[in-house]
């Protein structure tokens, strides 16, 4: 289940939702993200995320195929924020289920490797000093990158 | 009508984040249109950068590619994850 939301979310609540919906897991990961108050460019008043439908949904959805083709999983679920959102707020929630912790663990990291490297978004920093398009970082690619290395 | 889309800093480059435009008629594929819209908005070349990605009706495109007066073109800086 995956949902692009134009609008705060709870964690909390996706989370039972996703509980009550796994059902026969022996394990539930889940993963939520806050929007940070600073960055690289300084302090962050407003994190504006900017989503192209249905490319960005269609690579999310690619993205989850494959880790339950890596992974033995029940369940997984992905909300991610878009527009504008203040620091402290959810950004992405993602929650996996499986019969056991390890593909659980796995396959929730998989997925926030793909959002936060290839996931169709653009990101824009607004602080004290002005807005600031944010470009991806090399580190990023580095730790999606690692995952090529466990196929085969 | 064409519906052209700018991602990112390219609104910010264009003035805009979509408009929809009638194609000139010698404008018939990608290389020919981010020479003339950039020109057009004088974007100065930020249009042109290798690194921004053209879709075409959704679809990345593989450019050069055909454009059509009917098509939704988004034109996409490197995409950085949420």
């Amino acid at each position: 289940m995956i949902t692009l939301s134009d609008t705060s979310f709870d964690p909390g609540a996706a989370l039972a939702d996703f509980t009550a919906r796994a059902e026969g897991a022996g394990a539930i990961v889940s993963f939520t993200g806050l929007v940070r108050p600073d960055a690289r460019t300084g302090a962050v008043n407003t994190l504006t995320l900017q989503a192209y439908s249905p490319m960005t949904e269609r690579g999310i959805k690619a993205a989850v195929s494959e880790a339950e083709t890596r992974w033995p999983l029940n369940a997984s679920m992905v909300i991610h924020r878009v527009g504008d959102m203040a620091p402290g707020e959810p950004i992405v929630f993602v929650a996996t289920a499986s019969a056991h912790r390890r593909a659980a663990f796995e396959g929730a990291d998989f997925l926030m490797d793909y959002l936060k490297t290839e996931a169709v978004f653009w990101k824009k920093e607004t602080g004290p000093t002005g807005s600031t398009w944010i470009e991806p970082r090399d580190e990023d690619y580095a730790d999606s990158a690692r995952w090529a290395d466990t196929q085969g | 009508m064409a519906r052209l889309l700018y991602f990112g800093r390219l609104a910010d480059a264009t003035g805009t984040p979509l408009e929809t435009i009638d194609l000139p008629a010698s404008i018939a594929d990608t290389s020919a249109l981010r020479q003339w819209i950039d020109a057009e908005h004088g974007s100065s070349g930020a249009l042109l950068e290798n690194t921004v990605r053209l879709a075409i009706n959704n679809e990345i495109a593989s450019e050069p590619a055909p454009v059509s007066n009917a098509d939704e073109i988004a034109f996409m800086p490197p995409v950085g994850g949420g």
